[in-house]
């Protein structure tokens, strides 16, 4: 019986592979619910900060925020979200791409990009092409706290303050749904006014303590909201990826052992017919 | 019928509030405001204290926030409460320790970008994906 041995073990083997495959599924699946559930938790804070920074920037300030006013572009920053692990398909791939794509216009004009990463994947993608990354946070873990990326985002905010970069732009996987993830770049700094606002009428809001105060809050916690909102978003795209990318995983194992077990079939039936040959003509013999 | 204003209280990881109420207090940075229907468009920063609703039927609710902002609208109420506790001096410790973790991280750095690099690399990763989910749909 040569072979039928080798072709049980690497039936095995493949069984073994096929049960963590199947085990990462089932976690990936649980995990992606609980990381829904913190994207829908986020959404709120995050619809009321826009409002509320439109209402901003609907209004006749006293006083304008550099975070509003366009300027011209000498240098500009990336904050990337990217996945601590693989095994996630072309999840953060893509989003590379993508990314490098947007990159190319700047690259073309000489103009010089700062990136500031989340996550590992990000970082050593970043890291191994010699890119200046000024800020990173990894291991956010599968709950990420906004607390986390206070800092991180701190830096590029002070960058942009300080004139060190004139633009700031997020990088993140949105949650389209289970089987889908598209990469998306959003501009945070300065911010663009979308299009339904529209100056109605000229009015201010009384400021306490004063304008310059209130506004340098909020429009800090306005930017941490929505990389925030991209955080929780890329998590729960990539426990989404990683569930398909092991579904498919487990389905291709379980064709495998299926072909394996043909060719195993085949083989203990040669034998056996070999065998029986081999008695018939010894008896004929005797 | 009295006049109500909306109220909607939100953290940036939960929504913690949202209803009508006769009357909001909240702990403005220069003292506890009281806002009441009508009130004219107002913006202030709050600090730790406790943000009261009263509903129609002069029941208070009370909510403990850690700062944030206020803002008001004639009939519309929100309180962007902060989770965290903030300070400018952990903000800044917090941002010096992200740029120290980026400066602890990167190893061998070129001057400059290799983007060209990353492009093909990328691009050739791309190619072998494609390659890959052929030679998957040719064996079915």
């Amino acid at each position: 019986m040569a072979g039928a041995k080798e072709i049980r073990t690497k039936i095995r083997s493949v069984q073994n592979t096929q049960k963590i495959t199947r085990a990462m599924e089932m976690v990936a699946a649980s995990k992606m619910r609980k990381a829904q559930d913190r994207m829908h938790a986020a959404r709120p804070y995050a619809a009321k900060m826009r409002s509320v920074v439109a209402h901003v920037s609907a209004a006749s300030l006293e006083y304008r925020h550099p975070f509003l006013i366009e300027r011209e572009v000498k240098r500009v920053g990336y904050i990337v979200v990217s996945s601590d692990r693989g095994l996630c398909g072309g999840l953060n791939n893509n989003l590379f791409r993508m990314l490098i794509a947007d990159i190319g216009q700047w690259h073309d004009n000489e103009i010089g990009v700062d990136f500031c990463t989340i996550g590992n994947k990000a970082l050593m993608f970043f890291n191994r092409f010699g890119a200046n990354i000024v800020s990173q946070a990894t291991h956010l873990g599968d709950a990420p706290s906004i607390e986390s990326l206070i800092g991180t985002v701190k830096v590029m905010l002070d960058a942009y303050s300080d004139g060190n970069i004139d633009r700031l732009f997020l990088v993140y996987n949105d949650f389209v749904n289970s089987m889908t993830q598209s990469p998306a770049v959003e501009q945070l700094l300065p911010r663009e006014p979308s299009v339904d606002e529209e100056v109605k009428h000229h009015w201010d809001y009384i400021y306490e303590p004063d304008s310059k105060e209130v506004l340098d809050q909020l429009l800090t916690r306005y930017i941490e909201a929505l990389v925030y909102q991209g955080v929780v978003e890329n998590a729960a795209s990539e426990q989404a990826a990683r569930m398909v990318a092991m579904k498919a995983a487990s389905d291709n194992a379980g064709e495998l052992i299926d072909e394996l077990q043909l060719a195993y079939n085949k083989a203990r039936q040669a034998a056996i017919t070999q065998e029986l040959s081999e008695i018939v003509s010894g008896a004929a013999a005797v | 019928m009295a006049m109500t204003i909306h109220v909607d209280i939100v953290s940036a990881e939960t929504e913690i509030f949202s209803g009508t109420a006769n009357m909001v207090f909240a702990p403005a940075q220069m003292g506890e405001v009281g806002i009441a229907p009508r009130h004219a468009p107002f913006i202030t920063r709050l600090k730790a204290g406790q943000v009261r609703v009263q509903n129609e039927g002069k029941e208070e609710q009370v909510f403990y926030v850690s700062g944030g902002v206020l803002e008001v609208q004639p009939h519309v109420v929100t309180v962007l409460s902060d989770t965290a506790l903030r300070a400018d001096d952990i903000d800044e410790a917090a941002a010096l320790e992200a740029k120290k973790r980026a400066e602890d991280a990167i190893v061998n750095r070129q001057s400059e970008f290799e983007y060209a690099k990353a492009k093909a690399e990328l691009a050739e990763a791309v190619a072998q994906l494609q390659a890959l989910n052929k030679i998957r749909k040719a064996l079915r």
